[in-house]
């Protein structure tokens, strides 16, 4: 039978909501207080799915060890009290929104080597998350 | 469809542990889920059943009837159990959140009646949870 296992990750970063394509009043506008030019920061919460059968050896999907070292290398450790507008590359151009940031992250987990990556789903804040599976798949 | 989700809570300790494998591979695979002496959770499952609720009760399972399944098939069997030794379902078998959570959807997929199971969430802790929907691979 196929299973879906989720582990959740933490990281603290800051951001700031500003389009290079936009002017500066519709910036703000747009994104108003998020498009303060210092920026701000949020604790996010990351939910990682990846899903598949289970070995009979270990009784796991994945080895949560490999996982954790996997997910710390590519996406904690890089992101982890960090202005994400200017320390992580891919938001140098791309506004870092966590629809952006779902995107990001499920583009550098999707490569782990044992288990199918199946989801990625960021909490903000308390009040706001977003998931992303990928193009094809409908949120279940 | 409407979906209704109950929650219920157990406390359990398990280990993992599989003799075919060396005590260093055991180590290096489970880590310090491999201490011999067992460590615990207190695990939160959530269960859903689908269905068109009844015409004339407005439901799409009688909660009362679903408490007493998952109480004799759950909290009976597991609550304060040692999940390797006390849990004939476990034997032989390596009790992590995901063998845990297929042999619930297996307990309880038959007792539901009227109402589809549609998903057994098993939280070890808050931050990892395993989802069963009874899919075939």
């Amino acid at each position: 039978m196929k299973v879906h296992l989720t582990r959740r990750y933490h990281f603290s970063a800051s951001h700031r909501l500003y389009s290079t394509e936009l002017s500066e009043e519709e910036n703000r506008k747009l994104y108003g207080k998020c498009a303060n030019p210092y920026g701000h920061g949020h604790n996010y919460a990351v939910e990682v799915t990846v899903a598949g059968p289970v070995e009979p050896a270990t009784g796991m999907v994945a080895n949560l060890v490999e996982l954790d070292a996997f997910v710390a290398r590519e996406v904690v450790e890089p992101f982890d009290h960090k202005y994400l507008n200017e320390e992580v590359g891919e938001f140098r151009v791309a506004v870092p929104t966590t629809e952006n940031l779902c995107r990001e992250i499920y583009r550098r987990l999707k490569d782990f080597p044992t288990a199918r990556l199946a989801g990625v789903r960021i909490e903000e804040t308390a009040a706001n998350s977003f998931e992303y599976r990928g193009e094809t798949r409908e949120v279940q | 469809m409407v979906y209704l989700t109950r929650k219920i809570e157990f406390s359990a300790s398990h280990l993992y542990h599989n003799p075919a494998m060396s005590a260093e591979e055991n180590r290096r695979i489970f880590g310090k889920c491999n201490n011999p002496h067992g460590h615990g959770h207190n695990y939160v499952l959530e269960v859903t059943v689908a269905g068109e609720p009844d015409k004339k009760t407005g439901m799409v399972i009688d909660l009362q009837v679903l408490k007493g399944i998952l109480q004799k098939e759950v909290i009976e069997r597991m609550d304060h159990r040692f999940l390797n030794y006390e849990v004939a379902e476990l034997q032989g078998k390596i009790p992590t959140t995901e063998t845990v959570a297929i042999t619930i959807w297996n307990l309880l997929a038959p007792r539901i009646s009227g109402a589809r199971l549609h998903r057994v969430r098993l939280y070890e802790t808050p931050d990892l949870f395993v989802d069963c929907f009874g899919e075939a691979l």
